[in-house]
């Protein structure tokens, strides 16, 4: 028996963009992976490259140099097992809370069927939404709103989910709140994720593992692994342990910036 | 006291207690220092301007004017829309039409109607080319800021989707530019009427334009002046009937506090 391949699996990415003002290194030397089902969260600076990162793995960018397998096979194209929820929830204004979750498929076949809207609402109900199907998105908060995109990724019932700071344009309590929300939602469904953050405490909080990203040219300085058990809770984030490692990424990253 | 007036209602009766004032001291005023017609005609004097002729030849004057105001407002939504679009979809086709589009919107428009007119000749046709002229600029500028204005998150999704660029169109960029494209509408449809109207002043024997061209080289101020405010209540009818459309249709595209 071969071992199953991992998830995702850098090796040695590059990632040069061509501006106006010359070259723009992104990315240089990225290697890790991520085995199938584990919570992996990515934490750097603003503007290290972590979205990029996530570019490349939903196949939305082709990689300057180095490779990237999904599944044991290069990444030449975007995937129908990747789900991405945006750092915004970008929602369709026009269209119900319903409607904005089974747009992907609308979007890829041109046609809705009464399956996907089953779908569509047993996932609404699973991420808190139960009776909001008919809701137009401006009558919902931002955490609501949030949880709506979250359900719209997971439709087409991804293996990966690509999450791009989804809950950093969030008020503290909500964003907290949603942080257990998705672990939850995760626990039920297990999946490959990436988490992208620059929150200490929440990648701490959600992740098994914890790849810290240094300044650009981006590229993997620290893989971590979180010493909490699941599942977590509130009392987590009151541990000792909880507060020695988040001190100890502190420490890293502060160091880093200065 | 306050509270009994709705600000709703208040919005509706403060213009109109204005408007009347206005009204009033125009008339006491042309009345008072009798102000010669021709300067400026009472109230009550353009009111019997009305009169001047009949029901069915206003008619007829204002139908030739909505007519090419309309058709000209049509056909200018059917050409400038796909010219947005493809100047997003298309850097190349950007580069060759831009500058082109921005020489036609820097020409006066109105001083090309004489050699339009002598071109096409007296009918419908160049009326409606004059008017299709002055519209057309807003509604491609503003359709094409609105279909680049998409958050990029969705076009990504729809890229990860792999969905066909042209349900990127139909499903995302194009929902996007409708407030856009409502305020170029709503802006155009008030040119449209100006467009068939300066077409009527360089030739045309119909029309509210040409109603008013005649009247005043006959020194019938009040009928001009009554021609002038069939142009101005149909301009704010058409204006008002392009908002309602959003208002029933795309109700979602109107700024929060409107709603």
């Amino acid at each position: 028996m071969t071992e199953a391949p991992a998830a995702i699996r850098f090796k040695g990415l590059g990632q040069i963009f061509k501006t106006a003002t010359g070259p723009l290194e992104a990315l240089r030397g990225v290697d890790f992976s991520v085995a199938r089902n584990e919570f992996v969260a990515v934490l750097g600076p603003s503007g290290c490259g972590k979205s990029t990162l996530l570019r490349c793995i939903a196949g939305l960018l082709k990689p300057t140099s180095g490779s990237l397998e999904v599944f044991g096979l290069p990444v030449t194209d975007p995937r129908d097992d990747i789900g991405i929820v945006f750092q915004k929830p970008t929602l369709l204004p026009w269209a119900n809370v319903e409607d904005n979750v089974v747009f992907p498929i609308k979007h890829k076949s041109g046609r809705v069927r009464p399956d996907d809207r089953d779908e569509a609402r047993k996932l609404l109900k699973m991420v808190g939404l139960d009776g909001f199907e008919k809701r137009m998105p401006a009558e919902l908060s931002g955490g609501m709103q949030q949880r709506v995109g979250i359900a719209r990724a997971l439709l087409l019932n991804p293996d990966i989910l690509l999450m791009d700071e989804p809950f950093s344009a969030l008020d503290a309590l909500t964003r907290e709140e949603m942080g257990f929300e998705l672990l939850r939602i995760w626990q039920q469904h297990p999946k490959t994720v990436l988490f992208i953050t620059h929150s200490i405490s929440e990648a701490v909080l959600l992740a098994d593992r914890v790849l810290v990203m240094s300044e650009r040219p981006g590229g993997i300085i620290r893989d971590l692994k979180v010493p909490l058990p699941r599942p977590r809770s509130i009392e987590t984030t009151s541990s000792k342990v909880m507060h020695d490692f988040s001190g100890q990424l502190r420490t890293l990253l502060l160091k880093r910036a200065s | 006291m306050q509270a009994l007036i709705s600000p709703r209602a208040k919005s509706i009766i403060l213009p109109t207690i204005t408007f009347i004032a206005i009204l009033a001291i125009w008339e006491g005023v042309s009345r008072g220092f009798s102000i010669p017609a021709f300067v400026l005609p009472a109230p009550s004097r353009i009111l019997m301007g009305f009169e001047a002729i009949t029901f069915s030849r206003w008619m007829e004057h204002v139908w030739a004017t909505l007519r090419v105001a309309l058709i000209g407002y049509f056909v200018s939504i059917a050409v400038a829309i796909p010219i947005a679009i493809g100047l997003t979809r298309s850097k190349t086709l950007a580069d060759c039409l831009y500058p082109i589009l921005v020489v036609v919107q820097s020409t006066p428009i109105v001083a090309v109607a004489p050699i339009i007119i002598v071109v096409l000749g007296s009918q419908d046709a160049p009326r409606i080319v004059i008017t299709f002229l002055i519209t057309f600029f807003p509604l491609v500028v503003s359709t094409t800021t609105g279909l680049m204005a998409t958050p990029p998150e969705l076009i990504e999704l729809s890229r990860s989707l792999r969905a066909p660029a042209s349900r990127e169109f139909t499903q995302i960029r194009i929902p996007f530019a409708i407030p856009y494209i409502f305020s170029a509408l709503k802006i155009s449809i008030t040119l449209a009427v100006i467009g068939a109207v300066v077409a009527e002043f360089v030739a045309a024997d119909k029309g509210v334009g040409y109603f008013i061209q005649f009247s005043t080289s006959l020194f019938k101020l009040p009928e001009a002046w009554a021609g002038l405010g069939v142009l101005v209540l149909m301009s704010l009818t058409l204006f008002q009937l392009v908002e309602l459309t959003q208002r029933v249709f795309f109700p979602w595209s109107l700024p929060k506090d409107a709603t």
